[in-house]
């Protein structure tokens, strides 16, 4: 995130092959993984980088995991280094997940692993409802601002409506007022 | 090649990269709503099937958007619908992690950060709902999204074990 890329920082070949390694680690969850590596192993970013960085790729619209790829590749080697840790991100993921689809079509009538499927999807849902749960904890939420979390699920989850309008106008007006309430 | 196919995906996506404050999960409702409800490409089923698979993947859970785009399109649309979900996100983060540092401490910083995590945290929680609706037909696959949603809670236990074990408990019919 400095202006100008650290000297002596991975090359982007590096930083393609250690992003192909954390990607293959993580099942439903990379970034424990992306931050072992990155703080504890390669000492890229020190634990306060890291922290302050992921703060930022939360925010950020994308993947959180997308983004710190992004941002540590350009903090090294600008464009070229954002794209070599993407590319190893992604790829080897993009190419399994396509095979794993691949082989469903194949066998995804049959009525065995239909069931196993039936099954599968329901963790896969509460695996969902566990991460929403677990940021509704968040510090931000215990206070009058918990509101636009309840009237986003409302306007989302039952209402339907389109994100996009939804957001022009919820978002503005949560961010309007959180700067009134830090007056 | 359905050209006409993979312009949507890319329209679809790219504005949906922009707009998934808090990742991938919190525009699970807005995908379900145009794969599902608005084009229909696909059943909710089929759907809630293709996110369990991406999430029994290695890798960023993003790559649902990939499996969208290939059962829409093929690997082209697995690429289009890929490239337009990471695309405008990545070349926004690559712009912002250059200037961010100069607002550490400012005040209109913060109250972005408070302001938009209620709302990521009400997209998550409809994301949930959501795909929960889509998955289970049973009172059985309910037990079963509530069990793993309290285990993953409460434990520290790998998600892949829940996983497995309901695919078995599937395999057994009893979902």
């Amino acid at each position: 995130m400095s202006e100008t890329p650290a000297a002596g920082g991975p090359a982007p070949r590096e930083l393609f092959l250690r992003f192909t390694q954390v990607s293959l680690s993580g099942f439903g969850g990379v970034m424990p993984f992306a931050r072992r590596m990155l703080v504890e192993e390669r000492h890229w970013l020190s634990a306060e980088e890291f922290a302050d960085l992921l703060s930022l790729c939360q925010l950020l619209p994308g993947p959180n995991i997308v983004n710190v790829s992004v941002c540590v590749g350009a903090r090294f080697h600008g464009a070229r280094g954002a794209l070599a840790a993407f590319a190893g991100l992604m790829s080897a993921p993009f190419v399994i997940v396509l095979a794993l689809g691949t082989l469903y079509t194949q066998y995804g009538h049959l009525p065995a692993v239909s069931a196993v499927f039936r099954g599968v999807s329901a963790a896969a849902a509460g695996l969902v409802v566990a991460m929403a749960l677990k940021m509704s904890a968040s510090r931000r939420l215990r206070s009058a601002m918990a509101g636009f979390a309840v009237a986003t699920f409302l306007g989302i989850a039952l209402m339907r409506l389109p994100l996009v309008v939804f957001l022009l106008g919820a978002a503005p007006l949560s961010i309007a007022a959180a700067m009134w309430r830090a007056r | 090649m359905n050209w006409e196919v993979l312009a949507q995906l890319a329209a679809d996506f790219s504005v949906l990269s922009l707009i998934a404050v808090g990742g991938a999960i919190t525009v699970l409702p807005e995908m379900h709503r145009s794969v599902v409800d608005v084009h229909g490409w696909m059943s909710g089923a089929q759907f809630a099937e293709l996110f369990a698979l991406a999430q029994a993947s290695p890798g960023p859970n993003i790559l649902v958007v990939s499996l969208i785009g290939w059962k829409v399109a093929g690997v082209a649309g697995a690429v289009v619908a890929t490239a337009a979900m990471c695309g405008p996100s990545c070349v926004l983060a690559f712009a912002v992690s250059r200037v961010w540092q100069r607002f550490r401490g400012s005040r209109w910083r913060a109250a972005v950060e408070d302001g938009l995590v209620p709302v990521t945290v009400g997209l998550m929680l409809a994301g949930g709902y959501l795909i929960t609706l889509s998955a289970d037909a049973s009172i059985a696959a309910f037990a079963i999204t509530a069990v793993t949603a309290a285990a993953v809670l409460s434990t520290r236990i790998h998600p892949l074990w829940c996983f497995a074990a309901a695919g078995l408990i599937g395999l057994a019919g009893w979902v």
